[in-house]
């Protein structure tokens, strides 16, 4: 039982929505966006987080959004991870949703609120980083479309009062070579020791990871190293983790140097699977 | 809406009045005012999945869920299902002991064999994952929903 009460809304658009927001922040009522709702409601619970307000993005229809747009994928922030999945749009964000929480959970979780989440690991954000994905973001001033890398910094920075509309892709990187994988320390059903996406375009390979520092990231510096091809493939791996932008997590999920072992591993997976180096 | 409000709530085919706070789960709402015990409190955390119901024919864990989202939906608790194939499977197949966790995950099967009839092993593996049974029941469960799906592609 969530132990104190909060108002519910339920705007039906995005303009709606922002000032609703912040006309319950001026009241005092710590309002929240609200979209899947798990981590709002698991939190809640503990009293690990408060709020007198939630304001439901799921009645509006640019959130709803799940379609090709001529040579574009539109994602819409309310789209839980299912149907990301059953939609067979983008085989890499399906196989990266696919690896967070379970089947169930992910009926309710959303794209944009494992995005915009507290919780750290926010695997749904790493094929847009691969794919230099642009999100619309609803503001006091109406939608703004940027990319991705403007916006994300370890977590979506977005001002008091934005959310995220939508993410979008282009096409073609939905036909490109992918590797993504979650590592676990025991259950399949668990959060993540790290979770690694790649992708391949151009003949150079992109990484993004999750689970190995305290936030999601792509490296310029890691992908130069992996594609270094005249070195060797442990050259190049043992290059790239020394690239990381942050110390390695290291708690109860696993220490810093498990996480560093299974990281090196995986990376010759991925090296191995999309260009098949030998290890 | 604030604090405390009345709304229609469509469960099992049928509309039912509820009066809820914003903050109240489905879970809660489900059982203590409607009456449908069926759907289990466990974990309360979104991770045992005794609480599954089936929102728009979705398995959903009831106590992720606020009340207020479910208006306009429809929800589908083991109540409502009869003579579903999954539950005459769980008794052919010995697909339960203590029994607490067996509504969730009848609802979950039967969610499975509905919306994908063809399913394969590594996707009834990845839907069952949703669910805990301490007493280890998952061989007979994954082989009652198994021989459902098997009966279903004959």
């Amino acid at each position: 039982m969530i132990p104190f009460d909060f108002e519910y809304y339920k705007p039906a658009s995005c303009k709606e929505a922002v000032s609703l927001f912040l006309e319950l922040h001026d009241r005092g009522k710590q309002p929240l966006y609200y979209s899947g709702g798990t981590e709002i409601i698991t939190m809640a619970r503990l009293n690990q987080v408060y709020t007198e307000a939630v304001v439901d993005i799921k009645g509006i229809p640019e959130c709803n959004v799940l379609e090709q747009q001529g040579e574009q994928l539109v994602f819409g922030g309310a789209i839980t991870l299912a149907q990301i999945e059953e939609s067979g749009m983008f085989p890499l964000l399906a196989k990266a949703c696919h690896h967070i929480a379970d089947h169930t959970s992910r009926c309710k979780i959303t794209l944009g609120g494992n995005i915009c989440g507290n919780i750290m690991y926010r695997e749904a954000v790493l094929p847009a980083l691969l794919t230099d994905s642009e999100v619309v973001i609803a503001g006091e001033d109406g939608l703004r479309q940027v990319s991705i890398h403007e916006v994300f910094d370890q977590q979506l920075q977005v001002k008091k009062g934005e959310f995220l509309v939508q993410l979008i892709t282009e096409k073609r990187f939905a036909d490109q070579p992918f590797f993504c994988e979650k590592k676990t320390k025991l259950d399949k059903i668990d959060y993540p020791l790290l979770t690694l996406a790649a992708l391949k375009v151009d003949d150079q390979i992109r990484v993004a990871l999750s689970g190995v520092c305290a936030f999601p990231f792509r490296q310029a510096a890691i992908e130069r190293y992996l594609n270094h091809r005249e070195s060797p493939a442990a050259e190049r791996v043992d290059n790239a983790l020394r690239q990381l932008p942050a110390p390695v997590l290291d708690d109860l999920l696993g220490s810093s140097g498990y996480r560093r072992f299974v990281l090196r591993n995986t990376l010759f997976d991925a090296l191995e699977a999309l260009e098949g180096a030998e290890t | 809406m604030s604090e405390k409000a009345s709304f229609r709530i469509h469960v099992n085919g049928e509309g039912r009045d509820v009066l809820v706070r914003s903050a109240d789960t489905l879970l809660y709402t489900l059982r203590d005012q409607l009456g449908l015990t069926g759907a289990k409190p466990g974990c309360e955390n979104g991770d045992c999945g005794a609480c599954t119901v089936l929102v728009d024919g979705w398995p959903t864990k009831s106590c992720m869920m606020l009340a207020v989202e479910a208006d306009g939906r429809s929800i589908t608790t083991i109540e409502g299902l009869t003579d579903s194939p999954v539950q005459k499977a769980f008794l052919e197949h010995w697909g339960f002991q203590c029994g607490y966790c067996t509504s969730g995950f009848i609802m979950n099967g039967h969610a499975l064999t509905e919306i994908h009839p063809d399913a394969s092993d590594p996707l009834v593996e990845n839907w069952l994952q949703s669910n805990i049974c301490r007493c280890t029941g998952y061989q007979e469960i994954k082989e009652a929903i198994k021989s459902v799906l098997a009966k279903t592609e004959s």
